[in-house]
C-alpha cells in the first residue's frame, strides 16, 4: 500500500514535471516578415542604437575573425561544447533579415529564436532580461541596417545531452531571472546617484559585465554570491571587480573611467584579450554612459579597507622598488608613496633587480623588459611598473605569459600602449624563469601554480588569435 | 663569456650576458646591418633570426642564446654574391635612407623561408611590426615579390 502511494506520487510529480517543462520549451514561432528597408528606420533611433551595440559588446561574439560585421560564427568554448554565435546582420535566410522587432525583443528578454527553438545562453539574455524596451528597439533598428551577408555559422559541437536545445528549457526554469541573480548589488532602480543607477543598468544588463568577470557553476550559470569575483575567460583571466579585486593601487571611479576610455591606465595596465574588444567597442559609446559604467563598477569594488590596505602595501613592500622614489611618487599617488616612506621593509635601492643576475628570470626582465618597464617615460610611452600591474597581481599566470609571448600589438583603432611579443625569443624554460621571477619579485603574494600549463596552452595560437581581434575591430 | 654562433661562425663574446644582442653584433662582431632604432623592440630595425626566427635583436639578452644561431643580413649574402631578398631590394630600389631596410630584409626573410608563396596580405601583415619613416612601402613589397621569384630561380633547398 505504502510502496504505491509512492509509485503514484513519484509518477505524478513526473508528468507534473515533464508537463512543466514541455510548457517551458515550447515557443511558439514568430511569422517572418519581409526584410524591412533600411530607410524606414529613423535615423537618430539607428544612432541610439550603434551606441548601445557598442556597449553590448555584440561585435565580439558576432563577427569572426576575418569575417564580415555581425555575420557570426565565433566558436565560444564552453565545458558543455563549441557554441558558434549567429548571423545577427540583417540577411533574410541566413540573418535575422525576417525578425520582426517583436521577434527581436523576445529573443533579448527570453532567449528565443524567432522559429521558437531556444537559444543556447552562451547569449547573455540572462543579462538583457533587464535592457528596455526601447532600446531593444534601437538595438533592432541598427541591426537591420547594417549590410546583410549570407553566411551560415557552422553547427554547434555541444556533447549530449546538451546539443538538445530542450535542456536549456531547464537551465532557464533554474537560472533565469527577469532580474540579475547576483545579489546584493545596487538596485538600478533605487540607487540614489543618478550615474550609479544608470550604469547599474548598463552593467547588470545590456553590458553583461558579469558574463565574464562571474565565475559560473557546473551548469554553466553564473554563482550566486559571488558576483563579480572574477573568473577565466578564452584563456585570460577577468579580473575580480569585487572587494577581491587584486589592484596594488585601488581601482576609483576616475581610473576605471579612463581605463574604460582609452583602454589602458597607468596604475593599472593595459587592456588585452576579451576585454580589448570591449574598450574598442566602447568608443562608440557616449562619454556619459562609460562614467557611469566606471561609477557602477566602482561602486561594486567599494572603498579598500584599511586592512585591504594594508596587506597590499605590505604586499608591495620589500619587493624589489623599480623607479626612483620621486617616480614613485608621481607614478602611485599618495598611497604608495606614504608606504615607501615610512615603512622600513621598503629595503633595496633603485636598480636592485639589476643586480641580482643569479636569477635566469632576473637576467631576462634586466635586459628585455626594464628598457621600458623601468625607463623614464610614462604610459604609454613606456611600459607599467610591474609592481602595479594587475596581470602580476593577478589569481593566474595566464594573462602575463599570453601578453609575453603574443606582445600589445599597435592597433589603428585606438592609440595606446604597445609592446612587442617574446614567443619568437623566449623558449619555455626562459619564459617560466622570467614569470616567477616577476611574480616574485614584484609582489608578495604566494607563487602561481599551473605555469607550464598556462604557457603550453599560450604557445597554441588560440590566444594569439585573440590578441588578433584588434585588427578586426580595427579594420570595422 | 659564452659562445655565440653568428652566422655559422661561433664567437667567443665577453659580454655581460644581459647585453642586448644588437650591442654585441654592433659593437663586438662589428656586424652593422642590425641597427639601433629604438631600443625598445617596437620599430623592427634592429631585426634579425634566431633559429631562423625573427626577433628584435635590441631587446633580447645574449643569455638567451647558448646553443642556437643568430642570422644577421650579412648571413645571407655579400655585396659581390647577394643573396635573393638583398637583389631583389637592390632592384626595386627599395631603399631611401635605407635604415629599416635589413630589419625589413631579415622579417622577410623568415617569412619566405616559411612560406615561400606569402600573399600580398600574408607579407604586409608580418611586416607590421616594421616602420619606415621614407614612406618606401610600395618599394618594399614590391622587393619581397621580387624575392619570392627570385628564390624559386635560386638553388633548390637553398633560399640564400
Amino acid at each position: 500500500m505504502r510502496a504505491k502511494t509512492i509509485t503514484v506520487v513519484v509518477g505524478l510529480v513526473l508528468v507534473l514535471g515533464a508537463g512543466i517543462f514541455v510548457f517551458a520549451a515550447w515557443q511558439p514561432a514568430i511569422a517572418p516578415i519581409a526584410p524591412p528597408a533600411a530607410a524606414s528606420f529613423d535615423p537618430t533611433l539607428v544612432k541610439r542604437g550603434a551606441a548601445l551595440a557598442a556597449i553590448g559588446d555584440c561585435a565580439t561574439c558576432h563577427t569572426a575573425s576575418g569575417g564580415a560585421a555581425f555575420a557570426g560564427g565565433v566558436g565560444v568554448v564552453t565545458p558543455f561544447g563549441t557554441i558558434f554565435s549567429t548571423n545577427i546582420s540583417p540577411d533574410a535566410e541566413t540573418g535575422i533579415g525576417g525578425w520582426s522587432e517583436a521577434a527581436f525583443q523576445r529573443a533579448m528578454r527570453q532567449g528565443v529564436r524567432r522559429d521558437g527553438a531556444l537559444l543556447y545562453p552562451a547569449f547573455p539574455y540572462d543579462h538583457f532580461t533587464l535592457v528596455s524596451d526601447d532600446d531593444n528597439r534601437a538595438l533592432y533598428a541598427f541591426l537591420m541596417t547594417r549590410p546583410a551577408v549570407r553566411n551560415v555559422a557552422p553547427a554547434n559541437e555541444l556533447r549530449f545531452p546538451f546539443n538538445h536545445r530542450a535542456t536549456v528549457a531547464g537551465w532557464n526554469l533554474l537560472f533565469l531571472r527577469s532580474r540579475p541573480r547576483s545579489e546584493p548589488r545596487s538596485d538600478p532602480t533605487t540607487s540614489s546617484e543618478p550615474s550609479v543607477a544608470r550604469g547599474a543598468y548598463l552593467v547588470e544588463g545590456l553590458g553583461h559585465c558579469a558574463a565574464c568577470h562571474t565565475p559560473r557553476n557546473a551548469l554553466g550559470a553564473e554563482k550566486s554570491g559571488a558576483g563579480f569575483g572574477g573568473a577565466t575567460i578564452n584563456g585570460w583571466t577577468a579580473y575580480a571587480l569585487n572587494a577581491h579585486s587584486t589592484a596594488v593601487v585601488p581601482w576609483t571611479a576616475d581610473s576605471l573611467y579612463k581605463y574604460l576610455r582609452n583602454g589602458f591606465e597607468a596604475q593599472h595596465g593595459t587592456a588585452r584579450g576579451p576585454m580589448l574588444d570591449v574598450v574598442t567597442n566602447l568608443r562608440a559609446a557616449p562619454d556619459d554612459d562609460v562614467r557611469a559604467i566606471a561609477d557602477y563598477v566602482a561602486a561594486q569594488i567599494g572603498k579598500p579597507t584599511r586592512r585591504t590596505e594594508q596587506i597590499q602595501l605590505t604586499e608591495r613592500a620589500g619587493q624589489a622598488p623599480v623607479r626612483q622614489e620621486a617616480d614613485l611618487q608621481a607614478q602611485r599617488g599618495t598611497l604608495i608613496a606614504a608606504a615607501s616612506a615610512d615603512s622600513q621593509a621598503y629595503r633595496g635601492a633603485p636598480g636592485a633587480a639589476l643586480d641580482g643576475a643569479a636569477d635566469e628570470g632576473a637576467t631576462i626582465y634586466a635586459a628585455a623588459c626594464a628598457s621600458c618597464h623601468q625607463g623614464p617615460r610614462a604610459m604609454p610611452y613606456g611600459g607599467i611598473d610591474l609592481g602595479l600591474s594587475s596581470a602580476i597581481t593577478g589569481p593566474t599566470a595566464d594573462n602575463l605569459v599570453n601578453v609575453v609571448l603574443h606582445g600589445i600589438p599597435a592597433t589603428g583603432a585606438s592609440p595606446g600602449p604597445m609592446m612587442p611579443g617574446f614567443a619568437d625569443t623566449l623558449d619555455d624554460n626562459q619564459l617560466g624563469a622570467l614569470v616567477r621571477y616577476l611574480r616574485g619579485a614584484f609582489t608578495g603574494k604566494d607563487a602561481w601554480t599551473g605555469i607550464d600549463d598556462a604557457i603550453h596552452a599560450a604557445r597554441g595560437g588560440e590566444r594569439a588569435a585573440t590578441v588578433d581581434h584588434r585588427e578586426r575591430q580595427a579594420r570595422e | 663569456m659564452m659562445i655565440l654562433n653568428v652566422n655559422d661562425q661561433p664567437h667567443d663574446v665577453e659580454a655581460d650576458p644581459r647585453t642586448p644582442l644588437l650591442y654585441v653584433l654592433r659593437d663586438d662582431l662589428k656586424l652593422n646591418a642590425a641597427k639601433f632604432g629604438c631600443g625598445l623592440g617596437q620599430c623592427g630595425a634592429c631585426t634579425v633570426l634566431v633559429d631562423g626566427k625573427p626577433v628584435f635583436a635590441c631587446v633580447t639578452p645574449i643569455a638567451l642564446l647558448a646553443g642556437k644561431k643568430v642570422t644577421t643580413l650579412e648571413g645571407l649574402g655579400t655585396a659581390e654574391e647577394p643573396a635573393p631578398i638583398q637583389r631583389a631590394f637592390m632592384e626595386e630600389q627599395a631603399a631611401q635612407c635605407g635604415y629599416c631596410i635589413p630589419g625589413m630584409m631579415m622579417r622577410a626573410q623568415a617569412l619566405l623561408q616559411t612560406n615561400p608563396q606569402a600573399s600580398d596580405a600574408e607579407i604586409r601583415k608580418v611586416l607590421e611590426p616594421h616602420l619606415c619613416r621614407c614612406g618606401t612601402h610600395m618599394r618594399i613589397l614590391r622587393a619581397i615579390h621580387r624575392a619570392q621569384e627570385l628564390m624559386k630561380t635560386a638553388r633548390t633547398g637553398d633560399a640564400r
